[in-house]
């Protein structure tokens, strides 16, 4: 990461500690698990050995085995037992370590999990949390690099929160706990040991209010997850420029807070979308059309969109930097649009 | 045999050398500790037979027939290795040599390997597919659907459930219920339980499934107990709160595949000590002389990302 600590967005403020984002997370479990005794956690190593990334270390220590259960490699089987488990009155945080093992427990979280308290008449909730990852550049390969989030953004009954910040990490996971719906909470891997600024007395953030990251005027850059930092690099480029670009953070994508990216769009007229899962049918369409349609006239040119190239993430660190947009890339764009190409 | 497994040990110890000395991207997980389970097993099958591997796969790729020089190349996302570096350490794949490739997803194989089978049987061959995989994959939904049908149609696909004790950090008895013989027993799979870390168990037990999976009698299942002399990847160096040192030196000192070959060969007089110093020099000159031919080879130009989306 090339921002090793973020002290901007509406909510950072001078002179509070500053703590990673694993600090952070581990921090918002924590809380919520002293509060309220239904939230628990699952998945593999999650327990003695703390998570692979080590966000989970210590909490075995403070709430025991039973809430801080080691699963089998049985991704289908855990979500599934952790969607049982949230309908009759527990609150499951569960872990899937790689966003791409996803995949193996879609059915449980796309036809079950998404659906009960619809198919129910709303008489059944799920109230799941399935915290997992994000993100490319560690040179992982294409099975350990997916940025999945807009799978579950398409179905509905699911809502979606991307982080980008340690403040925002634990704002939003305390909310996602508390929520009665299945959340998915996607943490970039290389964003763990990015610090940041968070207060010691509780907060929570809630769903579907961005956060205007940087102002500026002439052009708007959403982005999501660690394409906050490629969009804040991009605007320093741009400063020097004289080019003033507003970084806007989403913070979730469902539910999506349309009414400040239109904002901006109107202010700036120029929106440049960019989110690290594949570009094609993805966040960034979704945010573009959105746009498109509640701000056209006010627009000074097309919505530009920057996504991962559509392709499996490769090895080749050669290779893989290739594929996720980089600052240099957006600011490119930003001066097309600016007509100072 | 002693050779193969020799290779694996020096190539193994060798990406530790290029991992720890960051020359190497990624994640390496080592098979040393394993090597008798992949050699005995690839012995009994002829090249043109398949094999599915995991992130652990290294010493599959080599007992199968890849090169060291090309597995290098992979590993260090190199223009020449085996998936022209997009696959890397978890995903090597050589046809040439059968390997339908290392799979990251554990379990991820269990379908390929039964469908390989299956195609053999469609296209009238008498090849048969292993499916390598650690103890951990017994907590995946997909092994059992496969197995199930692997035993419905009888197809010629063998089993090699690798038991190193761990799923990563957790000890496989935390993860793991019941017997694990009486999984595929369940499905009518005829299962036995093997030495992993003695090779001519390995290899008279692969003969037999091989053998049986040839007649057309169907799968098998192989529980080979093993163990892995690192951690579960290269960075995994603190173990202690999972495994002991006693128990890592236990394992090292008596159950080292290699020496218990060889001291079983100069026992029973068929080789010199002297004999297996000229095989261990021999490939670790091969292993040497591998990786410094990949560290000049050349990256694979940045044009290539988009390319293999489709065939
Ligand atoms: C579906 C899936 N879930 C989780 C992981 C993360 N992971 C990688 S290796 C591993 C443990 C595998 O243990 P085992 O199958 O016994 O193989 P070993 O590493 O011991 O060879 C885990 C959990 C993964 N790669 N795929």
């Amino acid at each position: 990461m090339s921002t090793p600590s973020l002290s901007v967005g509406s909510d950072a403020r001078a002179g509070v500690r500053e703590i990673t984002m694993a600090q952070a997370i581990r921090e918002a479990l924590a809380e919520e698990m002293r509060r309220d005794p239904r939230v628990f956690l699952l998945g593999e190593d999650v327990a003695e050995a703390g998570h692979p990334f080590k966000v989970l270390s210590g909490l075995v220590q403070e709430f025991g085995p039973e809430r801080v259960l080691d699963t089998p490699i049985s991704e289908a089987g855990f979500v599934g037992i952790a969607v049982g488990a949230a309908m009759t009155g527990m609150r499951p945080v569960v872990d899937i370590m790689f966003g791409d093992f996803l995949t193996l427990a879609m059915d449980q979280i796309a036809n079950q999990a998404a659906k009960v308290c619809y198919m129910s008449g709303g008489k059944l909730r799920v109230p799941l949390v399935v915290r997992t990852t994000l993100g490319a550049t560690r040179r992982s390969a294409a099975q350990h690099s997916q940025s999945l989030h807009a799978w579950f953004s398409h179905i509905p009954g699911l809502k979606v929160a991307l982080p980008a910040t340690p403040y925002d990490a634990k704002g939003l996971l305390k909310t996602a706990i508390r929520d009665d719906n299945p959340v998915l909470f996607f943490e970039d891997k290389m964003m763990y040991q990015v610090k940041g600024p968070v207060p010691e007395e509780e907060y929570t953030i809630p769903f579907g209010v961005a956060d205007i990251k940087r102002p500026g005027r002439h052009v708007t850059l959403v982005a999501t997850s660690s394409m906050v930092y490629v969009a804040l690099d991009a605007a320093r480029i741009l400063a020097q420029e004289g080019i003033e670009a507003e970084v806007v953070d989403p913070r979730t994508t469902v539910p999506l807070d349309v009414e400040t990216l239109v904002q901006s769009a109107r202010k700036t007229g120029r929106v440049i979308v960019i989110d690290e899962g594949y570009r094609r049918y993805g966040v960034t369409a979704e945010i573009a059309a959105v746009i498109a349609e509640e701000a056209f006239y006010d627009l000074e040119a097309p919505v530009r969109r920057l996504g991962a190239m559509d392709v499996p993430v490769p090895f080749s660190p050669v290779l893989e930097d290739e594929t996720v947009p980089t600052p240099e890339q957006v600011a490119a764009v930003a001066r097309e649009l600016c007509g100072r190409a | 045999m002693y050779e193969l497994m020799a290779k694996i040990r020096a190539f193994e110890e060798q990406v530790n050398e290029l991992y720890v000395t960051r020359r190497m991207p990624g994640l390496a997980h080592l098979y040393v500790g394993e090597e008798a389970v992949a050699v005995g097993v690839c012995q009994a099958l002829r090249r043109e037979d398949y094999i599915t591997s995991t992130h652990r796969g290294h010493g599959h790729c080599l007992a199968k027939g890849a090169r060291v020089d090309r597995m290098f190349c992979e590993l260090l996302g190199k223009a020449e290795g085996y998936c022209r570096g997009k696959g890397g350490s978890m995903h090597i794949a050589d046809p040439d040599s059968g390997n339908l490739g290392a799979n990251a997803i554990v379990g991820g194989s269990a379908g390929i390997a039964a469908g390989a089978a299956l195609s053999a049987k469609m296209r009238g061959t008498d090849q048969v597919a292993v499916c390598f995989f650690g103890e951990g994959a017994l907590g995946q939904g997909i092994v059992y659907e496969a197995m199930n049908m692997a035993a419905l149609w009888k197809l010629p696909v063998i089993y090699v459930c690798e038991n190193n004790l761990y799923n990563e950090y957790t000890h496989y008895r935390e993860t793991t219920a019941g017997d694990i013989l009486a999984r595929p027993r369940a499905f009518g799979i005829p299962a036995e339980e093997v030495d992993g870390q003695d090779v001519r168990q390995v290899l008279a037990a692969a003969r037999r499934a091989v053998a049986r999976a040839r007649r057309g009698e169907g799968a098998s299942f192989l529980l080979c107990n093993t163990y892995r002399f690192y951690g579960h990847h290269v960075g995994d160096v603190d173990r202690s709160y999972y495994r002991s040192k006693e128990e890592e030196e236990w394992w090292k000192r008596e159950r080292d595949p290699l020496r218990i070959l060889r001291s079983w060969m100069v026992q029973a007089g068929l080789a010199e000590e002297a004999e297996f110093e000229r095989i261990e020099q021999a490939v670790r000159e091969e292993v040497l002389a591998g990786v410094a031919y990949a560290l000049q080879a050349p990256y694979p130009d940045p044009s290539e990302v988009s390319q293999h989306v489709y065939a």
